[in-house]
């Protein structure tokens, strides 16, 4: 197991190489500069710019000083947010992104895991179905749908909950958000549950549990429920890209001081450094999750470990 | 035919006429400014069904116009993606060994990306609101997800006795993937292409949500969520008008994708 763990390890890195080199590159490519505005810049300030930010050094010699920053941790100096290092922007937000993410993915998997034991179990009765046709309707449809639709009823017509304004530290602020990002893969894992699930319970080991006269408790939970997880933790890696992007929406939409809401702007105004950053701090995380849910597949799996 | 499948393509049938037929049906265009109706709600006197925008555009014109968009896009990038998809699958799944990991390590790589970093950075590649960046930005990553399911497809079928015959009656490589390969995994195909359609779908309205797909005076259902989100206390219609509408075509693609992904592509969940 501990090998099986170190050789995914060490298959992170090329790519993460790959993920920095190809952003890097692609987003120079990409017409404009960072100064570039409606007011051209006097030719002499406009080459001192240049010169303070290395972009007069061609553009082998940046990528190499950027991965040399890199490897001492340093993301870089905004090219927009004049005196602030890219580190300190993306810190600011990150935590409160991540609180909001994490707090989804576990709202998603408490609700999504029994919701969808519930409806195996049960799979012939009307309720059961009804659920599952409902989880059909929060897989399809996108976080930028159900936020603004959310704070309409939650939020004006039926106000429970706080949108806009956010005053940190509230959670009442935080409910809805979380809400939206938790829905689809919450949707999404109640049907994996409920479809493995059903697998399992037609198994042989599962009969024999019934026939001693175990509850259904205890045959779900002991025997039928690790089995049945297999395909719901390999689920682990995309839902957490599922509520990266979904965060960027929730935060826009609700108007969270995240760090989501750099990206796009950033990638519009051509902050390199900017944009750099987040792909990398976004990238590794969803990356490390990839790399959790294999590790957690190889625990429950024993069989691909040998692959 | 399942009932899914039927009022699934009922509704999709519905859905793409009404918004060919619409500039027929409605006397105002998609960028027309009514002065008189500024953020009207629905109304039957001015031929507002949907009521209008702050701009007094008409929503009906606008939904219908964003829904061409959608529906066009979504065929096109999704004939790309299953083009380069089934192409680079069949040949990973068919070749094996070294070629094949070497192949599916690179779709591993870029499937291990979010999906919206690689299309905001491709965005930036082009000028603002170009369909083509659009295109080319959601092809680039929606041909993975078929890619794989080929390969496993086509891995299946390698080592059949059919395959075997072929060979040694001498045909090429190519001639025996085009032959005796593509045919048999058409079907899986369409049942994913079906599925494609509305990822791609949902790509263009996220991206015009951010602000960096369609731009004005055309409008998408994401860009129109995105305004009416911007006012919908006042007037809520102007988010609800485009939210169902995208919600009733992402249902109904889905529903005919999983319809099909059971009659075609059995055993594949």
């Amino acid at each position: 197991m501990l090998a099986y763990a170190l050789r995914r390890i060490v298959g992170l890195v090329p790519t993460l190489f790959v993920l920095v080199t190809l952003s890097f590159f692609v987003i120079r490519l990409a017409p404009g500069g960072p100064f570039d505005q409606e007011q051209t810049l006097p030719p002499a300030i406009r080459a001192n710019l240049d010169a303070a930010y290395g972009l007069d050094q061609p553009l082998l010699v940046q990528y190499g000083r950027y991965l040399a920053g890199l490897a001492q941790g340093d993301l870089g100096p905004s090219f927009r947010f004049k005196d602030f290092r890219v580190t300190e922007l993306i810190a600011s937000g990150l935590p409160l992104s991540l609180t909001i993410g994490l707090a989804a993915a576990v709202l998603a998997f408490l609700a999504g895991v029994p919701l969808g034991a519930w409806a195996a179990w049960r799979a012939h009765s009307r309720a059961a179905r009804t659920l599952m046709g409902l989880s059909m309707l929060g897989v399809v449809l996108p976080a930028f749908v159900v936020g603004p639709l959310l704070a309409l009823v939650f939020g004006i017509y039926w106000p429970i909950f706080r949108v806009g304004g956010y005053v940190p530290g509230d959670p009442a602020y935080l409910v809805l958000p979380v809400i939206t990002l938790a829905l689809p893969v919450a949707a999404y894992v109640a049907r994996l549950t409920r479809d493995s699930m059903r697998e399992v319970l037609r198994s042989n080991f599962i009969r024999t549990a019934r026939a001693k006269g175990l509850g259904a408790g205890a045959i779900l939970w002991r025997h039928a429920l690790r089995p049945a997880l297999i395909p719901v933790v390999s689920y682990l890696g995309p839902a957490v890209a599922f509520i990266v992007t979904g965060s960027l929406v929730v935060e826009s939409v609700f108007g969270l001081p995240g760090s989501g809401r750099y990206l796009v702007q950033a990638a519009i105004d051509r902050d390199y450094t900017l944009v750099m950053g987040m792909i990398l701090v976004y990238g590794v995380f969803t990356l490390v999750c990839n790399l959790v849910a294999d590790l957690a597949y190889g625990w429950l799996d024993p069989r691909v470990r040998l692959e | 035919m399942t009932p899914r499948i039927r009022i699934a393509a009922f509704v999709l049938g519905a859905l793409a006429l009404l918004a060919l037929a619409a500039p027929w049906i409605t006397p105002w265009s998609h960028e027309a400014l009514d002065w008189e109706h500024l953020a009207a709600p629905p109304q039957l006197e001015a031929s507002h069904w949907f009521g209008t925008d702050r701009l007094g555009r008409d929503l009906f014109a606008r939904g219908m116009q964003a829904m061409r968009v959608s529906l066009a896009l979504g065929l096109l990038a999704t004939l790309v993606s299953v083009g380069i998809g089934v192409a680079w699958g069949a040949t990973a799944g068919y070749l094996g060994g070294r070629v094949d990991a070497a192949m599916m390590r690179l779709v591993d790589i870029v499937y291990a990306l979010p999906y919206v970093f690689i299309v905001i950075i491709l965005s930036t590649l082009f000028p603002r609101g170009s369909l083509a960046a659009l295109f080319i930005a959601i092809g680039a990553v929606g041909w993975l997800t078929m890619a794989r399911i080929v390969r496993g497809q086509t891995l299946g079928l390698r080592n059949r006795e059919f395959v075997a015959a072929a060979i040694a009656g001498g045909a090429s490589t190519p001639a025996i993937l085009w032959r005796h390969i593509f045919p048999n995994v058409i079907g899986a195909v369409i049942a994913y292409a079906t599925l494609t359609i509305p990822q791609v779908i949902l790509f263009e309205s996220f991206l015009s949500f951010l602000g960096l797909g369609v731009q004005e005076p055309y409008a998408s259902l994401g860009s129109l969520i995105n305004e009416g989100a911007q006012e919908m206390e006042s007037s809520p219609w102007m988010l609800l008008v485009p939210a169902t509408l995208l919600t009733l075509l992402l249902i109904a693609f889905n529903s005919l994708g999983d319809g099909l992904r059971r009659r075609l592509a059995p055993g594949d969940d």
